[in-house]
């Protein structure tokens, strides 16, 4: 046991003192805070290009009613249609041509050198119908004042019943969650799983592992390096919160309807299980990926053993955004938030719309059984193959490791 | 018991050892015994068996069939903090500094984190490499990596001393100063192995040995002993004068003879009784003697002869 600590805190020490994981650990929040920040500043500024459109109203009804807006301006212009288009040609104007008679099925054109963006299409359709209509309106006999005051401004308020009363959630937010979740496991169970394998490689390679297996069991180094590059793990993310909340609180986010929207969900309970089945997915993959670096001699012939690794991670991760996102309750979306291979990204996907406690402590409980088995079968490669130099080892020759008595 | 001589306490006992990989008996009914304080040589070929043997002593693997005791006890966990192992392939972390690594390592034999520095310290002082304990193994030379390795092997005070090829890598001058230690070491009470293919290079150091050859053990026992069972009666006389002829044949037998630059050399080998007194009377009538010796086999022709008396059986 104290043998086990004492190569969990190599480790760990000789990980976190390294100049990259300070560099990670910084640099993450920051980007995170930029983004933000980007993000923000686009969002308020929609962009400083503003768009000039030439009007010729041959009906001269709409010209005064056409509204400017903080990109676009609608200038007046006499010249003839057929000159404005020489000149836009020229110097790559807009220039709208609304004709003498205009109906309810006529056109109006827009014409330029490039391709009008959607948002001024749609925009001037808009105020076009809109003039159209209320003239219409009017011309029925409706009073403008009147329709004014009725008109209706309905939006959803999703409430979910729970145990504790009506919730407020907002589905967009748990969304962005969803998609967060599963892209952080994702990559972290490589990052960290990887590690895991590049660690055991380089002991096997520097050949290491001989002097420290005469002192420790294969199976006491192989779960001290798991557990302190998963400590590791958790200390990043640990900090990464911590001055990504710091980092928030600097920026005023508040502002963000993202963000804000963030406020209706149970931050911390996502936290919990994130952590939780971060933990899980990780003991379960880097016990694998353990196996896999003890079998090679080298990082470029890891790629036959990484294939049946990457599947399931990969396979869920397709399925989180196709599918589990819009049905987190579907049977399918269960099953494989039960399966420990592909609980940790599926569950964390489902989470933010709402799971059920006994499914949660479920798949929990295979998660734990799951990585415990696959650690008994990767020590079992393990092992063997940690003192296997320079042979080029096959799934056969792993299948034989593993049915070797003690 | 009358006898005068105690009886000398084992440190190692092997008892029909088998191991199997899966298409090769790696090691086929080995037994030996080691006694405690003593220099022992396993010797053999490259692939005969040793480092699976050495691997079953250190627990890394486990034999198949048979068992080991260590000071009488069936081998368990706690011996593992008893035994210093130099594998043949060395090796130390390379980004980690020298003394940090001697620090852990010391400490994953079972030493606490004070007594693993004070005796850093102290072998870093013996064998000059207080400079070092800053630096890390990737820039340092073979020869002081291969310090820094017998220092890790060594460090917790072991009772049991395992060395596969402990010469293999040092520069001459360093392989003496790591013989002295391990003479030094002995002197104190520790049991050494050596464990090589390389027979010559431990022949002078080794009390006892066990040859093994493809899987089993051939041979073993003290070394005199066994050297004087391979006595064969033969004698190197160096001398002056005229060639000495075959003629006193009821004396002896010319096995060789030849001349050197000022002096001529004949190997003979004496007649079933003959002492080498009478032989050497009769020589002295007839030639002015330099220099006899005896010829004794040294442990590779022994084993030569012992492996080609198997192979050909």
């Amino acid at each position: 046991m104290r043998k086990t600590l004492l190569i969990i805190r190599r480790e760990y020490l000789s990980r976190v003192k390294k100049k990259s994981f300070l560099l990670m650990t910084i640099l993450v929040p920051l980007l995170f805070m930029g983004m933000t920040g980007l993000v923000a500043y686009l969002t308020h500024t929609g962009g400083d290009a503003i768009t000039e459109v030439a009007v010729i109203d041959k009906s001269g009804f709409f010209l005064p009613q056409l509204k400017n807006s903080k990109s676009l301006i609608f200038l007046p212009t006499a010249e003839e249609f057929s000159d404005a288009k020489l000149r836009a040609r020229e110097d790559g104007s807009f220039v709208l041509f609304i004709p003498k008679d205009i109906g309810d099925q006529s056109q109006v054109q827009l014409v330029s050198e490039k391709k009008a963006p959607m948002f001024i299409t749609n925009e001037i359709e808009n105020q076009i119908n809109n003039i159209l209509r209320t003239k219409h309106l009017q011309e029925a006999g409706i009073d403008i004042a009147t329709l004014e005051r009725i008109k209706p401004n309905v939006s959803i308020e999703y409430k979910e019943l729970t145990d504790e009363g009506e919730k407020k959630t907002d589905t967009k937010a748990a969304y962005a969650i969803s998609f967060a979740a599963a892209i952080l496991i994702y990559i972290c169970l490589f990052i960290y799983g990887a590690q895991v394998m590049r660690g055991v490689i380089e002991e096997k390679t520097s050949r290491i592992v001989e002097v420290i297996i005469s002192s420790v069991k294969p199976f006491q180094l192989m779960l001290g390096k798991i557990i302190g590059i998963g400590m590791v793990g958790l200390t990043q993310f640990l900090l990464w919160v911590t001055l990504s909340y710091l980092a928030t609180k600097i920026t005023d986010v508040q502002a963000l309807p993202m963000l804000s929207a963030l406020q209706t969900i149970p931050v911390g309970y996502i936290l919990v299980t994130f952590l939780a089945y971060f933990l899980g997915g990780y003991l379960l993959y880097s016990a694998l990926f353990a196996a896999v670096g003890s079998a090679v001699d080298n990082e470029t012939e890891t790629q036959q053993f990484m294939f049946p690794i990457t599947l399931p991670l990969l396979f869920t991760y397709i399925m989180a955004f196709s599918f589990i996102v819009n049905n987190p309750n579907s049977t399918l979306s269960f099953w494989l938030s039960m399966i420990p291979f592909t609980s940790p990204i599926a569950m964390m996907v489902r989470i933010p719309f709402g799971v059920p406690d006994w499914q949660l402590y479920l798949s929990i409980t295979f998660l734990i059984a799951g990585f415990i088995f696959t650690t008994w079968v990767a020590a079992r490669i393990y092992r063997v193959g940690i003192l296997m130099y320079g042979k080029k080892s096959s799934y056969r020759e792993l299948l034989k490791w593993f049915l070797y008595k003690e | 018991m009358l006898s005068g001589f105690p009886a000398t306490p084992t440190m190692l006992k092997i008892e029909n050892i088998v191991k199997q990989y899966a298409d090769h008996r790696a090691l086929d009914n080995v037994s030996l015994e080691v006694e405690k304080g003593c220099i022992f040589g396993l010797l053999g070929p490259n692939g005969a068996g040793k480092t699976s043997l050495i691997r079953i002593i250190n627990q890394i693997t486990a034999p198949d069939e048979g068992s080991v005791y260590i000071n009488g006890e069936r081998l368990n966990p706690a011996h593992i903090n008893r035994i210093g192992y130099l594998p043949e392939e060395r090796g130390l972390y390379k980004k980690m500094e020298i003394g940090e690594q001697t620090l852990y390592l010391a400490q994953l034999k079972g030493l606490s984190k004070a007594e693993a520095l004070q005796r850093s310290q102290y072998w870093f002082e013996k064998l000059e490499m207080q400079s070092w304990w800053k630096k890390k193994v990737e820039d340092l030379s073979k020869g002081m990596q291969q310090k820094v390795q017998f220092v890790a092997t060594v460090i917790h005070e072991p009772d049991l001393i395992i060395l596969d090829e402990p010469f293999s890598g040092f520069d001459p001058i360093n392989a003496e100063v790591i013989k002295n230690e391990i003479l030094e070491l002995n002197k104190k009470g520790a049991t050494i192995i050596f464990s090589t293919h390389r027979m010559e290079s431990v022949e002078q150091l080794c009390d006892s040995i066990a040859l093994i050859h493809k899987s089993k053990k051939v041979l073993d026992g003290r070394l005199k002993d066994i050297r004087n069972s391979y006595r064969s009666n033969t004698y190197c006389i160096e001398y002056l004068g005229e060639e000495i002829k075959p003629e006193a044949t009821e004396l002896y037998e010319v096995v060789k003879s030849r001349n050197l630059e000022d002096t001529k050399e004949i190997v003979l080998k004496l007649r079933n009784g003959v002492k080498v007194n009478d032989a050497l009377q009769y020589l002295l009538s007839v030639a002015q003697i330099q220099q006899l010796t005896e010829v004794i086999p040294t442990i590779n022709e022994i084993f030569i002869q012992q492996v080609n008396g198997i192979d050909h059986a």
